[in-house]
């Protein structure tokens, strides 16, 4: 028998750097809830209201004058409101996938990033949500979409629209995430009240954590519900973004009606969602100083996300591409050929950015070391965001400008001020509530981070340091094995 | 806001403009039996009736505009603004949100001018759909008429479209398709090789049939001698 005790797996290098033990896990994620905020977070913060202000502004004058405050015309009924809205809902996705599917798959690197990522989806899907509403025409009667009694007879919302399927899938995703997120949060709200010396935040974190003492039978229907949510969410991540796609999918505009959009909607969303878990991530690691708890290595496995991702979706536009010539119906080649690939048409440049931005720049993650470098993957964050933005705008306005009838065809879309302002007012909603986020919940799991320290191993090699001049038998003597 | 337009199509040789030919297509809603507006509406504002219009309630309407994307025709309209003063927020003078003041607007206002809206037709407020109702008011007018004298609704005579009563050519035939001597019925046995659907590879059924354009020119003429030689 070879001395294989003697040796530890360097296969897997441990997911919390420096050796932390259990109290400075704890004393190193609530620091930044316990102090005062930097002055950089005053800086950010006051930007994000700032431009939360724009927004309100913007959607405002919107409902005052009409939807006409947009450049949106006849042919082009949906621009970059729906735009937004999809890739809002995109965003969310990662953290959904972090939170459920990675759970059930047991890879422990998730509890990491998984509160932030969950925050995250959160927020997005508060943004997304705003652009249905807001876009309607008479949004004073939105609770129209809701299937409430009333007094008008047999009067129902129309079951048969993907407009109402979205109404029910992003609440039910709304709701399920939200409750997976703050079920998370308890035993760690409870952990900063009892740390608190101010009145007020034991009030506070006391009033929030419900009372969570810490006992088995707490940590026990925790573990129960956690599982539950997490079943729960699994299927949403794949369903809410396919029921977004039929909004696409289920009309008759060229360009819109493809089967493939399901699939390729999801990838997408979960490309563009560990993106932007990437570009939030490396900020908040960097100025929260928790580079010991996401790490490189954290970096590294999301890189390889988006490459598998950003693949995947290159691989439908492809495949679009190709079934719209090989397809031969000529309204669908169109919408491809002219409205799409000719750069020369007015709206072409889109697809171009798209296709860069989205198939071609990911592909640098093959190599180790870019998927390693920080700088690399902030920058690359952004462009992909930037690419999965155009292909909202690809999809939706480029279909739809030129359709059918060339005497509805509209050459040139662009957006007014206010509908720019709308956008960049759901960035203000986004930080702001991210700002807050990080301001008063712990961006890491504390409960669930500690579960993967390997204090106990390493504990026992320190104890067993000597082993390493024993020979197998005196090994075995001493550890009370020797019974042979 | 128009909800008939006149479409117009051209061809020949585009280098030469003596050789253009131009045909024209009035283009208003199909009041098609698959239409693909009414399935995407999430609060059914715009549904089939049993009578076979593709029929719009305004005051349904939240303004989501996923039918107008979904015509194939184009053929819906978008109350963007306030135009007619019909608003709940009563501010279409006020133009600056447009940065313009718009005239029309400012004099749909006015008492005499707003004697031009049809008092048989509602006015539409901002932020609904809107498209041709097959003129629902004549209709309905129509079959309350022959509904008082206890006799069935008669074609030309008890209703008439206004885009029918106002074409000098009667190019426009309306009527009862399920009645076999109507005018409608008639017209469409008696043209079956020119007739036509717009768009009819879409299968969204239209209500609404067009006639080929026959032209006597001489190109055509040598065109055939030359087959038949």
């Amino acid at each position: 028998m070879a001395v294989l005790y003697k040796y530890e797996s360097q296969v897997r290098p441990p997911l919390v750097e420096d050796n932390k033990d259990y109290h400075q896990v704890t004393v190193d994620i609530v620091k930044p809830i316990e102090g005062d905020p930097s002055k950089l977070w005053y800086i950010g913060f006051f930007i994000a209201l700032l431009l939360l202000g724009f927004g309100i502004f913007s959607i405002t004058r919107e409902v005052i004058y009409g939807v006409g405050q947009w450049n949106l015309n006849k042919t082009i009924g949906w621009g970059w409101d729906i735009t937004n809205f999809v890739w809002w809902i995109g965003i969310g996705h990662a953290g959904t996938l972090i939170s459920a599917i990675l759970l059930l798959f047991r890879q422990q690197w998730r509890t990491g990033v998984n509160r932030a990522a969950e925050a995250m989806t959160i927020f997005a899907v508060i943004c997304a949500g705003q652009f249905p509403i807001w876009h309607m025409g008479r949004v004073w009667l939105a609770f129209f979409v809701l299937p409430y009694p009333n007094t008008r007879g047999v009067l129902w919302p129309n079951f048969n629209s993907a407009l109402l399927w979205d109404v029910f899938a992003i609440s039910t995703y709304f709701t399920v995430s939200l409750l997976f997120w703050y079920c998370g949060l308890l035993p760690d709200l409870a952990t900063i009240r009892d740390r608190a010396k101010l009145k007020w935040r034991k009030f506070f974190y006391g009033v929030a954590s419900f009372g969570w003492s810490g006992s088995t039978k707490h940590w026990q229907r925790h573990e129960a519900l956690s599982l539950v949510l997490a079943g729960l969410s699994t299927p949403l991540v794949l369903s809410v973004h396919t029921i977004v796609s039929f909004d696409f999918a289920t009309s008759v505009v060229p360009g819109w009606h493809t089967t493939i959009f399901p699939p390729y909607f999801v990838a997408g969303a979960v490309f563009s969602g560990f993106a932007m878990v990437q570009s939030l991530l490396i900020i908040t690691r960097k100025v929260l100083h928790l580079e010991q708890y996401i790490t490189i290595e954290h970096i590294d496995v999301m890189n390889k996300i988006i490459v598998l991702t950003g693949s995947i979706v290159g691989c439908a536009y492809l495949t679009e591409l190709f079934i719209a010539w090989y397809g031969q119906n000529k309204f669908e080649g169109w919408a491809f050929l002219q409205n799409r690939v000719n750069i020369h048409s007015p709206l072409g440049w889109s697809y171009y950015i798209m296709m860069s931005c989205n198939v071609l720049s990911p592909q640098i993650f093959w190599f180790r070391k870019l998927r390693r470098n920080l700088t690399v993957t902030f920058f690359m964050s952004v462009i992909v965001n930037i690419g999965m933005w155009f292909e909202r705008f690809v999809i939706i306005v480029t279909s739809v400008y030129r359709d059918y009838l060339p005497s509805s065809w509209s050459t040139y879309y662009s957006p007014s001020p206010y509908e720019l302002g709308f956008y960049l007012g759901t960035f203000g909603l986004f930080f702001t509530c991210y700002f807050l986020f990080s301001k008063f919940f712990p961006v890491i799991a504390v409960a669930e981070i500690k579960h993967i320290l390997k204090k106990a191993g390493e504990n026992y090699k320190a104890k067993m340091g000597h082993a390493e001049d024993e020979t197998p038998e005196q090994f075995d003597d001493e550890m009370g094995h020797g019974d042979h | 806001m128009h909800w008939l337009r006149i479409d117009r199509y051209f061809s020949g040789n585009l280098e030469d403009p003596d050789d253009i030919q131009t045909v024209f297509q009035p283009m208003l809603c199909q009041h098609c039996d698959n239409a693909p507006c009414e399935n995407v509406c999430p609060v059914a504002a715009t549904n089939h009736s049993t009578e076979g219009l593709n029929q719009m309630a305004y005051n349904r309407c939240i303004g989501t505009r996923y039918c107008a994307n979904n015509c194939p025709f184009k053929v819906r309209r978008f109350n963007w603004a306030d135009y007619t003063g019909a608003d709940s927020f009563p501010n279409n003078q006020d133009q600056r949100g447009t940065g313009k003041l718009d005239p029309v607007v400012f004099q749909m206002n006015d008492d005499l001018t707003r004697m031009v809206l049809n008092p048989d037709v509602t006015v539409r407020s901002r932020g609904v759909m809107e498209k041709c109702t097959f003129c629902v008011q004549r209709l309905q007018d129509g079959k309350l008429k022959a509904k008082k004298e206890n006799r069935p609704l008669k074609d030309m005579e008890d209703v008439q479209t206004a885009c029918q009563q106002a074409c000098a050519s009667n190019a426009i035939v309306f009527g009862n398709v399920n009645d076999s001597q109507s005018l409608v019925n008639k017209t469409r046995a008696e043209n079956k090789h020119r007739l036509f659907y717009a768009l009819e590879e879409l299968h969204v059924l239209p209500n609404i049939n067009y006639l080929a354009k026959v032209r006597n020119t001489e190109k055509i003429s040598e065109s055939i001698n030359e087959n038949k030689g």
